[in-house]
C-alpha cells in the first residue's frame, strides 16, 4: 500500500433502515430521506392531492425516531411514538434517565407508547400509508410512517466480492479489510477484535470521524492503530441536553453501583456509575446540564474515585454564564444516600488546564 | 391565541403605516411672526422679508413645496450677496435645516391639532400590535427553549419579498431622519407629548429617533426574554442593553437637557462618540463647569482605562452585547436577522479592511481635530479639518452607522455596522485579540459539525470551523452575545474568562484521537 492509495478505498456505505414499501412510510438515514420527508409532508399539502398529513406514527425507540418527531412537530403534524420495549431508547439508557426523556417528550405533546409494536401499515385508498395496526390490534389512522428502529451496516453489494463480513465489513486495529489496500470506516464497518470497552461496531458520528481521521495518518504515510479514548457521546431530546463519558450501560452489571440525582423540574439529571468496591468512576451520564469532556476523559483516565469526582464536580461544569449551580444538592443527597461527608471545591482553572489534552 | 397574534400583527403594521402617512398629513401656513421667530439676526435681515412674500402669498401647502421654495429663496438671497461680495452678510445655514425651523413654526394639520392621537395611533398602535405578536408565545410555546423554526422558509428572515420590504422602509426612514429634517415635521410632532412631558420642550426629529429606539428596544427586548426565555445569559444581557439605552442614551442625557446641563451619554465612548474630541463639544463642556469637566475626564478614562481593562476582563461582550446601544438594537430588532450575516472568507476580509479602515480614519480625523483646537490652524497639510469631520460624519455617521447599519439588518444580518464599520468594535476587537482572558471554550470532542453556531452568529464568525477541531474560539469580532453558545445541540460551547494560558490552541486536537499525530506533536502517549 502507498499514500497514493484510491479513493475508492473508503467507500462510505453508511446504512439503511428496515423497511416497509408503501408510499409515505419512511426512514430517516440520509438526505434522500430527508428531501422524501420534505415530499411527504410539505407536497401532500398541494390542493392536487387533497391530503393534509395531520398525524404521522414513529415505529422505534431511540435517536432517529426523536429526531423526526421533532421535525414533524414543528410542522404541526402530531405524532404517535411505538416503544416496543418498556422504556425510551430502552438498550441505552437506564431507567430513570429514560423516564426524565419520556417525560420530556410527553410534555411536548408525543403520544408515546411503550410495550407497543407495530402489526401492519394498511394502505389507504390510493394505496398510501394510511394507518398502522399495533400487536394489540389497534389502529392508529395516521398518513405519515417513520420507520426508525435502527440502523445496520449496508452492504448488500460487496456480497459477491471478495471481502470478509458479518454484520459489517470486517475489519482490524488498523481499519484495513481483508483486501490489501482496502480500509472501511464508520457505520459499516466492524472490528474483528474491538479496542477495549467497545462494540465491535459503533454507529455513531464521534466515531466515524476518528476513524476517519486515523484512516487519513495511514493514507498519508504513517500506518496508524484506532485509538478512540474513553467513550463519548451525546444528544438532544427536544429541550434537553444528554452527554455521556466513560461507560452507563441500560443495566448494571454485578461489579457496578451507581448515583442518580434529579433537579425539582424533572429536566436536569445526573448519573454517575463506579466500580462497587474501589469506588472508580466508570462513568457519566448527563440531562440538561453541561459537562466538561476533557475533565471527565481526565478523571476516567486517573481512575478517579466517584467522591473525588463529586467533590471536584465545579470543575466539570459547562453550563452557559449565570445558569443555577447545582453541585450542592448534587453533593448533599449523594452524603446522605452513601454516608459520606464530601465537601464541594470551587472550581480550579488549574486543574481544568491540567486536564487539557497533551498539556504541557 | 393565533387569532390574537394575527391582530397584533395588523395593528403593528397599521401602526407603521399611519406613521408613515403622517409625513403627507400635514399643512403648512407661515405668517410673518412665526418665520421670525425661528430666525437669527442676520437670517431675518436677510430672509424674513423675502420669505413673508412667497409664502404668505400661498396657500397652505406641503412639506415638499413649503422646503423647496424657503430653499430657492434662501438661495437667491444667498447668491445675489455673494455677487455684491458682501462676504460678511452670506449665511451658512444649511438649507434643509433652515427650511426644517420654519416648516416646525408653521405647520396645521390633523396631525399638529391632535398630537397624542397621533401618538397613540403611531406608537400605541404598534406597541399594543407588537406585544399582542410576542406574547401569545409564552403559552403557545409552553417550554423554554430556542426553537428557530422555519426561519429559513419565512419570506421575513430568509431575504423573502417581506425582508426586502422592511429593508426599503428602514432604509428609506433613516435617508429621511437624517437628511430630510424639512419633510418630516409630522415625526416631530408625534413626538411632542412625550418630549414636553420629559424634556420640557418641543418634540424634534432627534427626540422622536430616540424615543422610538428605545420602544423598539423595549417591545423587541420583551420578545428576546420570550424567546431565550430559560437562558439566563441572554435575559441578563438583554436586560442590560435595554436598561443602557433607555437611561443612559435617552432619559438621562434629556432630563440634563431639561435642567439645562450639557447633555451626555455617559456610557458612549469615542470613537463610535466620534464628535467626543470636537471643538464645539470640548467648549460646551469646558463652560459648563465642574459637571462638563467631569464629563470630558470621564469620556477620557472610558477610552483610556474602561475598554481595555475590562476588555482584558470580560472580553468586548461586557460593552458590545451589554452596554451599547447599536449592538443593543442589533441584540433586539436584529435577532430575527441573525442567520444571514455572510459567513464567507470573503466577507470576513472585507470586513477586516472596511473596519480597521473607519478605525484609521477615526483616529486621523481626531488627530486632526485636536490638533485644530490647539493650534487654531484648521488647515493641515493637504486638507481641510472641518471639511474631514463632515466628511467623516455624513460618510461613517450618518450613511453607514444609520442607513446601512440598520437598514440592512434584514438582508445582511443583524450586525452590519458592528461588523463592518464600527471604529470602537474595532478597538475593542484589537485589545479581545491580543490581551484578553475571554475566549469561546469548545468542548473537547464534542461538536457533531452541525453548524448552527455559525449559522445563527451574527459576526458572521465560522463558528464551527473550530469548534470542529476541538479549538477555541477567539476571534477580535465576537461580541459575545453568547447564541451560538445557545444553540449548540451538544453542550459544546461556552463563553468563558479565564487565564490566558491556553487561551488561543494553534495545535487542533480533539479528544478521542489517541495515536493521531498533527504538525509533529505526538498524540499517543497521553496515557503513559
Amino acid at each position: 500500500m502507498t499514500s497514493s492509495s484510491l479513493p475508492w478505498v473508503r467507500y462510505p456505505t453508511g446504512s439503511d433502515g428496515n423497511g416497509q414499501d408503501l408510499e409515505g412510510v419512511q426512514g430517516l438515514y440520509s438526505y434522500q430521506d430527508l428531501q422524501l420527508l420534505e415530499k411527504n409532508t410539505h407536497e401532500a399539502f398541494t390542493p392536487q392531492k387533497r391530503r393534509m398529513v395531520t398525524r404521522a406514527v414513529i415505529v422505534g425507540g431511540g435517536l432517529i425516531g426523536v429526531e423526526l418527531a421533532e421535525m414533524l412537530m414543528t410542522r404541526d403534524i402530531d405524532v404517535t411514538f411505538l416503544v416496543r420495549e418498556d422504556r425510551f431508547w430502552g438498550n441505552v439508557l437506564p431507567k430513570e434517565e429514560g423516564e426524565l426523556v419520556a417525560r420530556h417528550m410527553r410534555d411536548h405533546g408525543v403520544d408515546l407508547r411503550f410495550n407497543t409494536e407495530l402489526d401492519e401499515i394498511i394502505p389507504d385508498k390510493n394505496g398510501r400509508a394510511g394507518a398502522v395496526r399495533t400487536k394489540d390490534g389497534e389502529e392508529i389512522e395516521c398518513q405519515l410512517v417513520g420507520l426508525t428502529a435502527g440502523v445496520r451496516p449496508n452492504i448488500d453489494w460487496l456480497r459477491d466480492m471478495p471481502i470478509e463480513t458479518d454484520k459489517g465489513i470486517l475489519i482490524n486495529e488498523y481499519l484495513e479489510t481483508s483486501q490489501e489496500g482496502v480500509y472501511a470506516i464508520g457505520d459499516c464497518a466492524q472490528f474483528r477484535t474491538p479496542p477495549p470497552g467497545r462494540r465491535p461496531v459503533e454507529q455513531v458520528w464521534y466515531t466515524g470521524r476518528m476513524m476517519g481521521e486515523t484512516v487519513a495518518q495511514t493514507l498519508t504515510g504513517e500506518r496508524t492503530a484506532y485509538a478512540p479514548g474513553h467513550w463519548f457521546n451525546s444528544a438532544k431530546f427536544f429541550d434537553i441536553e444528554y452527554q455521556t463519558y466513560g461507560k452507563v450501560d441500560a443495566e448494571l452489571s454485578n461489579h457496578e453501583a451507581d448515583f442518580y440525582w434529579e433537579y425539582d423540574n424533572g429536566q436536569i439529571g445526573l448519573k454517575i456509575v463506579f466500580a462497587k468496591d474501589t469506588h472508580t468512576l466508570i462513568g457519566v451520564n448527563s440531562f440538561g446540564m453541561r459537562l466538561r469532556h476533557e475533565v471527565f476523559d481526565k478523571w476516567l483516565t486517573d481512575e478517579r474515585s466517584v467522591e473525588y469526582v463529586l467533590e471536584h464536580l465545579a470543575d466539570a461544569n459547562f453550563d452557559a454564564e449565570f445558569y443555577q449551580r447545582h453541585e450542592k444538592a448534587i453533593v448533599n443527597q449523594f452524603n446522605a444516600a452513601f454516608g459520606a461527608n464530601i465537601r464541594p471545591k470551587r472550581k480550579s482553572w488549574k486543574r481544568i488546564l491540567a486536564a487539557k489534552p497533551f498539556a504541557k | 391565541m393565533n387569532t390574537i397574534r394575527k391582530i397584533g400583527l395588523l395593528l403593528l403594521i397599521a401602526g407603521i403605516v399611519l406613521f408613515t402617512a403622517s409625513l403627507f398629513l400635514s399643512d403648512f401656513r407661515a405668517d410673518r411672526s412665526a418665520i421670525e421667530s425661528v430666525l437669527n439676526e442676520k437670517e431675518q435681515q436677510h430672509l424674513l422679508d423675502p420669505l413673508t412674500d412667497v409664502l404668505t402669498s400661498t396657500e397652505a401647502s406641503s412639506a415638499f413645496a413649503l422646503s423647496k421654495t424657503i430653499r430657492s429663496t434662501y438661495t437667491a438671497v444667498n447668491d445675489s450677496l455673494r455677487k455684491s461680495e458682501k462676504w460678511d452678510e452670506v449665511m451658512y445655514a444649511e438649507p434643509r435645516e433652515l427650511a426644517s425651523r420654519i416648516a416646525r413654526a408653521s405647520v396645521t394639520g390633523t396631525v399638529a391639532e391632535n398630537r397624542g392621537l397621533w401618538l397613540f395611533l403611531t406608537f400605541g398602535l404598534a406597541i399594543a400590535g407588537g406585544l399582542m405578536f410576542i406574547l401569545p408565545n409564552v403559552v403557545l410555546k409552553p417550554h423554554p427553549g430556542i426553537k428557530n423554526d422555519h426561519v429559513f422558509q419565512s419570506k421575513a428572515t430568509a431575504r423573502g419579498w417581506i425582508g426586502w420590504i422592511v429593508f426599503g422602509w428602514l432604509v428609506g426612514f433613516y435617508i429621511l431622519l437624517y437628511f430630510y429634517p424639512d419633510l418630516t415635521i409630522s415625526w416631530a410632532l408625534i413626538a411632542d407629548p412625550v418630549s414636553q412631558w420629559i424634556k420640557g420642550q418641543p418634540g424634534d426629529r432627534w427626540f422622536l429617533y430616540g424615543l422610538m429606539y428605545c420602544t423598539v428596544m423595549v417591545v423587541m427586548g420583551i420578545r428576546m426574554f420570550v424567546k431565550y426565555r430559560g437562558n439566563k445569559y441572554q435575559t441578563l444581557r438583554t436586560a442590560s442593553v435595554v436598561f443602557f439605552q433607555v437611561c443612559f442614551a435617552f432619559l438621562i442625557p434629556e432630563l440634563m437637557m431639561r435642567f439645562n446641563m450639557p447633555a451626555m451619554d455617559f456610557k458612549n465612548i469615542w470613537p463610535l462618540d466620534y464628535d467626543f474630541f470636537f471643538s464645539w463639544n470640548i467648549d460646551q463642556k469646558l463652560q459648563a463647569g465642574t459637571l462638563g469637566l467631569f464629563m470630558m475626564i470621564w469620556g477620557t478614562l472610558l477610552i483610556i482605562v474602561a475598554v481595555p481593562v475590562f476588555v482584558y476582563f470580560f472580553g468586548k461582550r461586557w460593552y458590545c452585547s451589554w452596554v451599547c446601544g447599536c449592538g443593543g438594537l442589533a441584540e433586539t430588532l436584529g435577532d430575527p436577522y441573525r442567520q444571514l450575516s455572510d459567513k464567507s472568507l470573503k466577507a470576513w476580509k472585507i470586513e477586516r479592511w472596511l473596519i480597521h479602515g473607519v478605525l484609521v480614519f477615526a483616529v486621523v480625523m481626531t488627530g486632526l481635530t485636536l490638533y485644530t483646537y490647539f493650534s487654531g490652524v484648521s488647515q493641515v497639510w493637504f486638507a481641510d479639518t472641518y471639511d474631514i469631520q463632515k466628511t467623516y460624519g455624513f460618510l461613517i455617521g450618518s450613511v453607514f452607522a444609520g442607513v446601512i447599519g440598520t437598514g440592512f439588518y434584514p438582508v445582511m444580518g443583524s450586525r452590519v455596522w458592528c461588523r463592518f464599520g464600527c471604529p470602537l468594535a474595532a478597538y475593542l476587537g484589537l485589545v479581545q485579540r491580543f490581551k484578553s482572558r475571554f475566549r469561546i471554550t469548545t468542548n473537547g470532542g464534542q461538536c457533531i459539525s452541525c453548524g448552527n453556531c455559525s449559522t445563527y452568529c451574527e459576526m458572521g464568525i465560522d463558528v464551527r470551523w473550530y469548534a470542529q477541531r476541538g479549538q477555541n474560539i477567539v476571534r477580535s469580532s465576537c461580541v459575545g452575545c453568547g447564541i451560538c453558545s445557545a444553540v449548540c445541540p451538544r453542550g459544546v460551547l461556552k463563553l468563558e474568562n479565564g487565564p490566558e494560558e491556553g487561551r488561543i490552541s494553534d495545535d487542533p486536537i480533539l479528544i478521542g484521537r489517541e495515536g493521531v499525530r498533527l504538525n509533529g506533536s505526538v498524540m499517543g502517549d497521553r496515557r503513559g
